[in-house]
């Protein structure tokens, strides 16, 4: 520290004054500190980072399209010669091609419908709980209604009224997921409107969508985004599981889910369409697990040591 | 004598709690302010005592209008503050303030310091240049006694003592001319408590504010207040000017809460011990004695105490109590 090396006679406040600004430590910065000594999380990230890029740049660079049926080599298995390092199935589609190209939607619909969840989860969850009351009342009777509705019948509805196609995938799953999301939400802001600091904000003039959007909502995410990690799987799953139906995605559309199920009709003459993309989608929701529970500890400190 | 900035007339905040599920759903109300009146002059402070739960801090909520109050007005420059709506309720928050008990609990713990005392600011200034800002929140800091060059610390970062400098700060960004403090001090060390204590004294003077301190320490009421409201269940005992308090109490609640102040010297301590000392705890809130709400628990209590009640009248010597037997019974300390 420099004001060691330079010993002075002046009043030290006055010193103190003149240094230059102290950074502050957020306690994001602290918990990502203390994430990134948690080895299962950061290897989990690491792998994820890889599986992102593959899933979004490896079928360009593959020369199979996901579509192509290659005649010679129909339910070959995995070898180097032919070019098809995973195997095909049997119509002679490349495996690896494929499961990149699954990986891409399951991904996607990972990501997009947990998006879609969070955005409705944590505004209706917050404004319920921030307002309380019979607006708070109304809307978590709302909630329960929705959620007593049978997911799959829901979606088989959603099917037969629309017809198949991947955005009521995320649809579907958007409109269940935000419920937990909401409720989740609701409770802990119902903890945190009583706090001395939203009391404060009030007397300080700052309106309610601000204190929502200022105090409420920043001091939500911690737990949020530990919920966040864990839908993502969950999301995944649940695609999977539609697919496995046949309810998911559509041929020659893909996704790790619906490989899986082709995989097993063939599981005992093509092992190998089972085992490729099973490996990726049970990597991937290790890896995610690993993450949200990382965060959780870094996020909560006190929780365990 | 000047006019009085804040005028609170019979002012009652009641609390409905239910109890049982739908079908032996029961109300019951607690009464946490009861008719509380009293008058706060420029440059003044008041000091408001009372035991733990006797409706200190929801009076001082009310006052702000942070709850509404069931009955009574309050009063600002002449203006009724109960009637407002909330819009040009929020309007007069930039006069009135309040500082509140956790020092850290009264933060965001996301926010830096500099954003917490800036916020105010925000609100009521929304089109002032950033730099401004910053100017201002960085003179609010040393003002209160923080380096400005920790503007961008957080609230974790700070102690006890320097949070509730950071309190002080918002509360006093906007220029206010009276500070509510909610028993500012008592999570504070007692040497902590002092800084604090003489900085609100301090600010107090240098710029015109008038003061409510609510504490529940009355040596700490004592070094601040000018006048003292003493609390009993929501209702006000004693209204007076703190050297007559601390001398002669009117009310023999008062005189109580004077004796139960710790004494140094155990001589001392043993004969006053020795004389009269309050029984019981305080009632249930559901269950309020008849007349005078002390009377149970009050040692010069005659029949009459059982059936009316006292109202808060004026003595001679300018001080306010509510006791039927106040010019007889001589309470002096």
């Amino acid at each position: 520290m420099s004001e060691r090396t330079t010993p002075s006679v002046e009043d030290p406040f006055a010193q103190a004054l003149a240094a230059a600004d102290v950074p502050g430590r957020s306690l994001w910065t602290d918990a990502s500190h203390r994430l990134l000594k948690n080895r299962a999380a950061v290897v989990s990230g690491i792998i994820m980072a890889v599986m992102v890029l593959l899933v979004v740049f490896g079928p360009m660079l593959l020369p199979w399209e996901p579509d192509f049926t290659d005649w010679d080599h129909t339910s070959s298995p995995p070898s180097l010669e032919t070019g098809h390092w995973f195997g095909t199935d049997a119509v002679g589609r490349d495996l690896l091609v494929r499961t990149l190209e699954g990986g891409r939607i399951s991904l996607l619909v990972g990501l997009v419908a947990t998006l879609v969840s969070l955005a409705i989860g944590v505004t209706y969850g917050a404004v319920a709980g921030y307002y309380g009351g019979l607006t708070d009342r109304v809307m978590m009777r709302v909630v329960d209604i929705i959620y007593a509705l049978p997911f799959m019948f829901f979606v088989i509805l959603l099917m037969v009224v629309f017809g198949r196609h991947i955005l009521l995938i995320f649809v579907a799953i958007g409109a269940v997921n935000w419920l937990d999301m909401a409720r989740i939400v609701r409770g802990q802001t119902l903890s945190l409107k009583n706090m001395e600091f939203v009391e404060a904000a009030r007397a300080c003039g700052v309106d309610h969508n601000a204190i929502i959007r200022r105090h409420i909502i920043p001091n939500l995410l911690g737990v949020v985004m530990v919920y966040v990690t864990l839908t993502i799987p969950q999301v995944i799953l649940v695609e999977s599981f539609l697919s496995f139906l046949g309810l998911g995605v559509q041929e020659p559309m893909s996704s790790w889910g619906a490989l899986v199920n082709d995989g097993a009709q063939d599981m005992e003459s093509a092992p190998w369409t089972l085992v490729f993309p099973a490996v990726f989608l049970t990597v991937t929701l290790y890896c995610f697990n690993y993450i949200g529970d990382g965060m959780r500890d870094a996020l909560d400190p006190k929780d365990r040591l | 004598m000047s006019k009085p900035v804040l005028r609170v007339q019979d002012l009652a905040v009641t609390f409905t709690s239910t109890t049982g599920g739908l079908l032996q759903r029961r109300e019951r109300q607690i009464r946490a302010v009861d008719g509380i009146s009293f008058e706060l002059n420029a440059g003044e402070t008041l000091g408001i005592v009372g035991e733990s739960g006797c409706g200190k801090s929801t009076l001082a909520r009310a006052i702000l209008g942070l709850i509404s109050p069931n009955r009574g007005r309050v009063q600002w420059m002449g203006e009724d503050l109960t009637g407002l709506d909330e819009e040009a309720l929020r309007q007069k928050r930039k006069q009135l303030q309040i500082v509140f008990q956790d020092p850290v609990a009264s933060l965001d713990p996301r926010m830096t310091a500099g954003d917490i005392i800036a916020e105010p600011l925000w609100t009521f200034y929304p089109h002032m240049e950033r730099l401004q800002v910053e100017e201002r929140t960085r003179g609010m800091m040393k003002m209160v006694g923080l380096l400005p060059n920790q503007i961008n610390r957080y609230p974790h970062e700070f102690s006890g003592g320097q949070c509730q400098r950071i309190g002080i700060a918002r509360a006093l960004a906007l220029n206010p001319r009276l500070l509510i403090c909610d028993e500012p001090v008592s999570a504070l060390d007692v040497s902590i408590q002092a800084q604090i204590i003489n900085l609100l004294r301090t600010l107090q003077r240098k710029l015109g504010l008038a003061l409510i301190f609510i504490a529940h320490d009355l040596s700490v009421v004592r070094h601040i207040s000018n006048r003292v409201l003493v609390m009993y269940m929501g209702q006000a005992m004693e209204v007076s000017a703190k050297a007559d308090l601390y001398r002669r109490p009117l009310h023999p609640y008062s005189n109580a809460l004077m004796k139960s102040v710790p004494i140094p010297d155990p001589e001392l301590a043993r004969r006053v011990r020795a004389e009269s000392w309050l029984t019981g705890d305080m009632p249930s809130p559901f269950q309020r004695p008849r007349g005078c709400i002390f009377h149970n628990r009050c040692p010069y209590r005659i029949n009459r105490c059982e059936a009316d009640v006292p109202a808060l009248r004026r003595m001679e010597s300018g001080d306010w109590v509510a006791c039927h037997r106040a010019e007889e019974l001589d309470l002096s300390i």
